[in-house]
């Protein structure tokens, strides 16, 4: 905008009065311009202060305290055979030839009494898969870091009682305490310490769920926006049906909770907490999403493709699975995809079909006990450990980054197959 | 046997039926040239493919609704279940354990008088699979022969094909009214014996909320049922705390986007808006009880407010509002869009600032557009559960003070379901109730909004 002609020669109503008045106008037009870019900032500045805390807190969350200790393997007399190591019960067998107190041996030497007693009482578990993945191992001294009590583990990081901050500080100036990066927190699952935990279980878990929930929300939902699209007929019925899509969509999430448990549960009762049971209730509410991207993409295709499909003597179902279909394919998987990302979010309408239970071990099939990730969100959340927090900040990061990655597919495929016609 | 073994026989066996279908179809060609069949042979194929497909998986679904029963009934009729207690739990639980032990699906019984049972049900199970999979053969001979004993050159298989695309289509779009009517089915089945116990006019006017899931069922206290609190604590955080953030900020992030900003700032800057959109709530949730609610607690405390709950409805409903902005902001975008731009011309002509034909022409031209976009905000915000679970507190007040706890119904919803009462008690059935309630109320504010936005939309085109 040029700038205001404020010279009183400029004519009869060039006043200084009028002058007055438009310097407040263009005041007023700058404070509503700032006022716009304020919100914008705001929403912004929110956006990078959640994500910069959960990044913060999240880092942490993928390392843990460990305590490196050397254990002589050769020395111990544990004998392994190749049958042994792939039989089921490997860990109890390596247990009664004495493993967790060989461990417990190795430790008090070398971190003294005190030091040992902070060992994570599973920590000989780890070694004995680190023995069944190399037993190679058992032939000479290695050094192992194992997992610390959340004590000791509170003690590093500054918190907690005054003896483990000082047990933690001298341990970690001998150089073996220190904060590691966790790997296995990607392929553990929820246990009762901070230090133990994982987050494949509840990874797994939701993986199984959105494969029931894309296996029946997008074929519904492709096939009823072909039909609401391109054959229903204009009456009371259709009607009916469009109405009920699109208050679907606005329903609450936790309403579709209570129809899970009152149908779902009430047809299945030995099913509570799987998956199937999970991803039925989460594609009643992502069809409608489907539904509604699908005919938004069922109605960019031009009608001159349906013409002249018609005109060379295509049937009605011809011209859709022919032309029509092939050409919204592109638009209705970029909708299913932003539908499942924000199933995949979904936490309160779960919570009600019982899929809040402890589970330790991630779920081996459709109809196992098993929770999801925004699930082992919660639950951590709930948890009153220092640990957890971090924990928790550091499950969401997973969580994040699979909706990021979702989005990005969605707008790629949007960027990559969108025409105009 | 499972269910997924079975239909992968019928997709086997479809296959078949399509090959030799479209394999009678090509002879056709041969055996008489000059004759021209009224279908092509792909859908000769299809059509002997759904006469094999279909009637398998009827079958399949009565099957395995079917098949447990069968397998319980010779079980019963075995020597071995003489020793059975005659009802109730303990024999349930037998059955079970010994049903679990034949499947693999655990090593061993637990329980010794099970074990007898065992071999029993193994035989039973490895009886009805065959005679489940020999019926599933059958019966895609049976249809498969039908449909291709059909196969000719005069017959019209294409239109026959294309009639049962119809009707799965047909099919499909009935699961949307299904869902509705089985959400409107359970609530209202369980509300009604809800108020069966409770008296509707304690529910809906009462004013102190405090169920006891502990209580005896038989003589519920009505007055514990009060659902006044729920009612304003879910209005006052959703509706009046979210909104006043929402709003404001959501209306000027639209005008500043559609208005103001260059289309390189927008490129930018409308995705980010949408991240906030696409964040989870349950991370909003975690966000509003670890981070905002103890800084409320603290800023109220520092400026002497004493008493500040660390979950305070304040800190539930910003976060909230938070949430609610781009879902604003869009709407805003979509009404202020549909306003014809002559309108927003005329008015610069004239000698308007930007910022006077925003507020003077602009906004309350697309005034019912934002309205509408501001109801279903609102039915969004109100259905929210996963922040008030988190941060707002469990305690119901009746208090207008932003720093007190509060609870809404979603969170008693909540509350009540995964407590420990057990399902037919009138604490866990209220949660139907309170579900019913929020139900209505998000579907008028829907349905007023929708045909809002249809109206205004048609005014301008």
């Amino acid at each position: 905008m040029s700038s205001p002609e404020t010279q009183t020669a400029g004519g009869p109503t060039r006043t200084d009065a009028f002058a007055k008045r438009l310097a407040k106008r263009y005041r007023a037009e700058k404070r509503f311009r700032a006022m716009g870019l304020g919100a914008i900032l705001f929403s912004i500045a929110v956006l990078i202060f959640l994500l910069g805390n959960m990044l913060s807190n999240g880092v942490a969350g993928f390392q843990r305290a460990e305590l490196t200790v050397p254990i002589d393997l050769a020395a111990s007399g544990i004998v392994a055979d190749e049958a042994l190591l792939t039989s089921i019960d490997a860990v109890q067998r390596l247990e009664m030839q004495g493993l967790s107190a060989v461990v417990s041996a190795a430790a008090e030497a070398e971190l003294g009494a005190e030091g040992a007693a902070q060992v994570d009482l599973d920590g000989w578990r780890e070694v004995a898969a680190a023995i069944q993945s190399d037993p190679a191992l058992l032939n000479g001294a290695s050094e192992f870091d194992l997992a610390t009590s959340t004590d000791l583990a509170s003690g590093l990081a500054g918190e907690g009682s005054p003896e483990m901050q000082a047990l933690a500080q001298q341990l970690s100036a001998d150089g073996m305490l220190a904060k590691n990066w966790d790997w296995g927190f990607l392929t553990r699952s929820d246990a009762t310490g901070p230090q133990k935990v994982g987050i494949w279980g509840a990874l797994k878990g939701s993986m199984l769920t959105m494969i029931v929930t894309f296996l029946l929300a997008f074929p519904i939902g492709v096939l009823a926006a072909l039909y609401l699209e391109e054959y229903a007929p204009k009456n009371r019925w259709t009607d009916f049906i469009e109405v009920s899509i699109n208050n679907l969509a606005a329903v609450p999430s936790i309403i579709f909770g209570l129809l899970g448990l009152a149908v779902f549960l009430a047809l299945f009762p030995n099913l509570r907490s799987a998956p199937l049971i999970g991803g039925m209730t989460l594609a009643l509410m992502t069809m409608p999403v489907i539904v509604i991207s699908g005919r938004n993409a069922i109605k960019a295709v031009p009608p001159s493709i349906r013409d002249g499909a018609l005109a060379v003597g295509a049937s009605p179902v011809q011209v859709v699975f022919h032309h029509v279909l092939p050409l919204a394919l592109p638009g209705m998987l970029t909708g299913t995809i932003i539908g499942m990302a924000r199933a995949l979010g979904e936490t309160a309408p779960l919570l009600l079909i019982g899929m809040r239970a402890f589970v330790a071990t991630p779920p081996d099939g459709f109809t196992s006990p098993a929770t999801v990730l925004p699930m082992q969100i919660f639950l951590w959340s709930d948890e009153i450990d220092r640990g957890f927090v971090e924990r928790t900040s550091a499950a969401i990061i997973v969580l994040l980054l699979f909706l990021l990655l979702m989005n990005g597919l969605a707008i790629y495929l949007r960027n990559k197959f969108e025409k105009t016609w | 046997m499972s269910p997924i073994t079975l239909i992968l026989i019928a997709i086997g066996l479809g296959l078949a039926g399509w090959l030799a279908g479209r394999a009678k179809a090509w002879s056709f060609k041969k055996s008489e040239p000059e004759t021209r069949p009224l279908a092509r042979p792909t859908y000769h194929a299809w059509y002997v493919a759904l006469w094999v497909v279909i009637p398998v998986l009827v079958f399949i679904v009565i099957w395995s609704l079917v098949a447990p029963q069968l397998v319980l009934q010779s079980v019963l009729a075995s020597p071995a279940a003489a020793a059975l207690p005659d009802i109730g739990f303990q024999r349930e639980a037998w059955l079970s354990e010994a049903r679990a032990v034949a499947t693999g699906a655990s090593p061993a019984v637990f329980n010794q008088s099970a074990a007898p049972l065992v071999e029993p049900f193994q035989q039973a199970i490895s009886q009805y699979n065959l005679i489940g999979y020999v019926l599933t053969v059958l019966i895609a001979f049976g249809g498969g022969a039908w449909g291709f004993l059909r196969v000719r050159p005069d017959f019209h298989a294409r239109t026959r094909v294309e009639r049962t695309v119809m009707i799965v289509l047909l099919l499909a779009s009935l699961v949307a009214i299904l869902t509705t009517f089985g959400i409107v089915a359970s609530l209202v089945f369980e509300t009604v014996r809800f108020f069966g116990m409770v008296s509707p006019i304690d529910f809906l006017f009462g004013t102190f909320w405090g169920p006891d899931p502990m209580s005896n069922p038989d003589n519920p206290d009505g007055s514990r049922f009060g659902a006044i609190p729920l009612f304003w604590g879910t209005i006052f955080i959703g509706a009046i705390i979210a909104m006043i953030v929402a709003i404001p900020l959501g209306l000027m992030s639209a005008i500043y986007l559609t208005q103001y900003a260059a289309p390189a700032v927008r490129k930018w800057v409308k995705p980010a808006l949408e991240i906030l959109a696409g964040i989870p709530t349950v991370v909003y949730g975690y966000f509003a009880a670890l981070t905002v609610a103890p800084a409320v607690r603290d800023l109220a405390v520092s400026v002497g407010i004493s008493g500040a709950s660390s979950e305070s409805a304040l800190a539930a409903g910003v976060v909230m509002g938070v949430m609610i902005i781009p879902f604003v902001s869009s709407m805003a975008d979509d009404s202020m869009a549909a306003v014809p731009s002559a309108m927003r011309d005329g008015s610069l002509a004239m000698g308007a600032t930007q910022s006077e034909t925003i507020k003077r022409v602009l906004f309350p031209a697309a005034l019912p557009g934002i309205v509408a976009g501001i109801m279903l905000a609102v039915s969004r915000a109100i259905g929210e559960t996963m922040i008030v679970v988190m941060a707002a507190g469990a305690s119901s007040n009746l208090t207008a003070n932003p720093l007190d706890t509060m609870t809404t119904v979603t969170y008693q919803i909540v509350a009540m379901l995964t407590g420990e009462g057990s399902f037919d008690h009138p604490a866990t059935l209220s949660a139907f109730a309170l579900g019913f309630v929020l139900f209505l109320v998000t579907l008028v504010l829907n349905i007023i909004a929708l045909r809002v936005v249809k109206r205004f939309r048609e005014a301008y085109e």
